[in-house]
């Protein structure tokens, strides 16, 4: 039954809200100095781009679309994961998470 | 005319939370910011006719991620954000790049000697009908597991790789811990314990 919803605006209008969460997200990444706070830009960033692709799915009438943003949200749980895993040993060496005081490897 | 309606309403919701992340001070705000934007983009899904997706997205993204996402946060103790940076010169730098960015991706997009023309989605039946089913768990499932079945397999490893990974990082590398037998063989050993007996 819930297939049965639809409510569908032109494709154009899904691609740009998809760039404008996108540059949303980059914006998040680079004034953001919390390390948790740029992995949560970047989830943002990931989203949008699974907003194009199910927006064209449909537009194109291809489940290839779907396919893929399921894979994506696969790749970006075990990305999740992995990478609040190194924060958290990252904090238990440095206590701190600010990126600004992550700088050994400078040259 | 509804479909219209309820996408400028939703996205004005999406681009406000994800505003939200941007300038909240509070990490914890920020995560929640996040889970509207989350159940937005669910929503989204939900009228593109991908229910399968929307319930995954909220299964996954909303409740498991940033489920994960609030115990780092909590454990670790960031909720205070400091707002102040050393390089005082990157935040208008930064606005006025993904001003850029915005601009240059509308610009790909719509413009006539360059832009694409995009089709606007079919009506797939009568109104309120799915005749074929598309995005139902059942043809997503016929495409998951005839047509990209090596890549389903591919992301069932990464997963277990991901798994190992994080055990593996998470791990305490404290030497092993005297037991109590092998102190008190240590002790009878020295003879030491005669110290012990005093109080």
């Amino acid at each position: 039954m819930l297939n049965e919803i639809a409510f569908l605006a032109p494709t154009s209008w899904y691609i740009i809200l998809s760039a404008i969460l996108f540059a949303l997200g980059v914006a998040g990444v680079l004034i953001r100095r919390n390390a948790i706070l740029i992995f949560m830009s970047v989830e943002l960033m990931l989203n949008a781009a699974n907003l194009a692709f199910v927006a064209f799915a449909r537009t194109f009438m291809d489940l290839g679309g779907q396919v893929f943003v399921f894979f994506v949200m696969t790749v970006a749980a075990a990305e999740v994961a992995v990478g609040l895993a190194l924060i958290v040993s990252i904090f238990r060496t440095k206590q701190s998470i600010d990126i600004d005081d992550l700088h050994q490897m400078q040259g | 005319m509804v479909g219209t309606i309820v996408f400028i309403i939703l996205g004005l919701i999406a681009v406000g939370a994800a505003v939200g992340l941007l300038t909240s001070t509070n990490a914890i705000h920020a995560a929640l910011f996040l889970v509207i934007n989350f159940t937005c983009v669910a929503l989204f899904y939900l009228g593109l006719n991908a229910p399968f997706l929307a319930m995954v997205q909220v299964t996954v993204y909303a409740g498991a991620i940033m489920v994960l996402f609030l115990f780092v946060i909590m454990l670790l103790g960031a909720e205070r954000v400091p707002l102040s940076s050393r390089l005082r010169w990157q935040v208008p730098l930064a606005i006025v790049l993904v001003a850029a960015l915005m601009v240059t991706s509308a610009f790909v997009l719509f413009s006539p000697q360059i832009g694409v023309s995009l089709p606007d989605p079919a009506p797939l039946g009568e109104v309120g009908t799915n005749p074929q089913g598309f995005g139902s768990p059942g043809a997503v499932a016929d495409s998951l597991f005839i047509s990209y079945v090596l890549p389903f397999q591919m992301v069932g490893i990464l997963l277990l790789v991901a798994m190992i990974g994080a055990v593996v990082l998470t791990k305490d590398d404290k030497p092993h811990r005297e037991t109590p037998r092998r102190k008190w063989e240590e002790l009878l050993e020295t003879g030491k314990y005669i110290e012990t007996l005093d109080e």
